[in-house]
């Protein structure tokens, strides 16, 4: 992981589905996002995918590129969003990425040696319309708990 | 048709009134005070975000899951019976006036989320959120409006979790025509740049020629760029206005510039984009050698290309094919005079 390297792209069909599962398990009951004869009335052309679910996809996409890359937990920090063109049912987001920073830190105790890194990367997400979200988040990443000379350094040790 | 004697029939509901001075009061109000949450953090709500974004993340599952941190604005929803306790008046009021203006439309445009802490089933969440900024009126492809942006803080048992920044548009929708081939009404792109190619480009916006400019617009069709020149004090005006700024005076002259200047100032233009033109672009304020200045572009060199001091020469082109237009073409030689 250095900057400037890109990340590998995520395919995500837009389906009806999608954006009201998305609009219901994020609690956003505007009609817009599950109601096509609504929406046609306020001037859409079809029901459009609300802006929980890009931040959802978001996240998604940077914390699954992190522990598939490294191993390491993805721990989100920031996301930080801009929609552009709306997404449809039937149209397909693209999301690519760039690490834009890669900071390193080794914490050493008496039983282990941890590396943790936080790590920016900007994001762009495309449909047939045109960019529907830029962004950047930033993530730590760390070591699972599962990992041997991890999970040893936590456990409590008391002495009886 | 409407009839003459409706008595909305000075609303133009594409155009409403610009109401930035009573918006800007509501800056720093908060929009909620120490609202709770709906639901604990919980995993079944986590379940189904995670089943809805199809994030199979093992942080969010089993012992010690945590909930994803981009779920953080779902916790504060009010949910299908919307039960808005939790909003202040200063926010339904901001709502109420911005509807009665016109600007009845919204549309999420920004989400800015700082996560402190990640959320674990059981934590009790609470909020405040503050007003922080309202636009001036901004003209979007969906149609004129203000961007308003909410600052939320949201806790656990007092102790900071996470912000939340939220950015909405709140517009008049645009007609249909004017949002071209894109998709009109709420969801029309707001962002995205939009390049007509040269045969389908709209038609650029036609000058407004009155009787106070009338005579200008005349001189440009032959060629001629006038400058006003107050008759009672000498004083000369740029643009053409009814009266001198200098003495009051209404009785002015003209005469025809030299069609030498400078470039005073200029920006590059990336965004808004407008259907009739293709950023980046430049936009100058040059300086004429009478004095006066007045805003154009500069031809013959590229948007990235114009720089302060540059002197430049008046032409004219033909515009859509059918009127023409005053600019200003960078003198060969490039910058000179400019500052060091």
């Amino acid at each position: 992981m250095t900057p400037g390297e890109e990340l590998p792209s995520l395919t995500v069909p837009i389906t009806r589905t999608l954006v009201i599962a998305g609009a219901i398990a994020s609690r956003d009951y505007q009609d817009v996002h599950h109601d096509v004869e609504a929406a046609r009335a306020k001037g859409t052309p079809d029901i459009f995918m609300n802006i929980l679910t890009t931040n959802g996809l978001v996240g998604r996409y940077v914390t699954d590129y992190v522990t598939g890359h490294s191993g390491m937990k993805a721990v989100l920090r920031k996301v930080s969003i801009r929609l552009g063109v709306p997404s449809y049912p039937g149209d397909v987001l693209v999301l690519t990425g760039r690490i834009l920073s890669v900071n390193e830190r080794t914490s050493v105790n008496e039983h282990a040696l941890a590396t943790e890194r936080t790590i920016e990367i900007s994001v762009v997400g495309t449909n047939r319309l045109g960019r529907h979200v830029t962004g950047r988040v930033v993530v730590d990443a760390h070591p699972f708990r599962s990992h041997p000379l991890r999970s040893h350094s936590l456990r409590p040790r008391t002495s009886p | 048709m409407r009839p003459a004697s409706d008595v909305h029939h000075q609303l133009d509901l594409h155009h409403p009134l610009d109401i930035h001075h009573l918006l800007k009061a509501f800056e720093g109000r908060p929009a909620a005070v120490s609202a709770s949450a709906p639901d604990s953090v919980n995993l079944p709500m986590i379940r189904h975000w995670c089943e809805a974004m199809g994030d199979t993340n093992p942080a969010y599952a089993g012992d010690g899951a945590i909930a994803p941190p981009a779920m953080l604005q779902a916790w504060t929803m009010p949910g299908l019976s919307g039960t808005a306790s939790a909003r202040t008046p200063a926010y339904d009021e901001l709502f109420a006036l911005l509807d009665g203006a016109g600007y009845g439309a919204v549309v999420a445009t920004d989400c800015e989320q700082e996560y402190v802490r990640p959320l674990r089933p059981g934590d009790r969440l609470t909020f405040d959120t503050v007003i922080e900024t309202v636009s001036p009126r901004k003209t979007t492809r969906l149609g004129a409006g203000y961007f308003i942006t909410t600052m939320m803080r949201v806790r656990a048992a007092g102790e900071l979790v996470g912000t939340h920044r939220f950015r909405i548009l709140k517009y008049a929708p645009a007609p249909a025509e004017a949002a071209g081939q894109a998709p009109s009404g709420a969801a029309a792109p707001l962002q995205a740049p939009v390049r007509a190619s040269a045969s389908s480009r709209p038609a650029r916006p036609r000058p407004v020629i009155n009787r106070d400019n009338a005579p200008f617009w005349e001189g440009v069709a032959a060629h001629k760029l006038l400058i006003q020149r107050c008759t009672a004090c000498g004083t000369l005006r740029f643009p053409w206005l009814p009266g001198c700024g200098r003495c009051g005076s209404p009785e002015w002259g003209a005469v025809e510039a030299r069609g030498s200047g400078t470039v005073h100032s200029y920006v590059v233009v990336h965004h808004p984009p407008f259907p009739a033109f293709d950023p980046p672009y430049a936009v100058a304020l040059v300086e004429l050698t009478e004095g006066v200045r007045m805003i154009s572009n500069i031809t013959g060199v590229p948007y990235d290309g114009v720089r302060i001091g540059m002197s430049v020469e008046l032409e004219f082109i033909r515009v859509d094919g059918e009127w023409e237009l005053p600019v200003f073409r960078a003198r060969s030689g490039g910058p000179e005079g400019a500052a060091a």
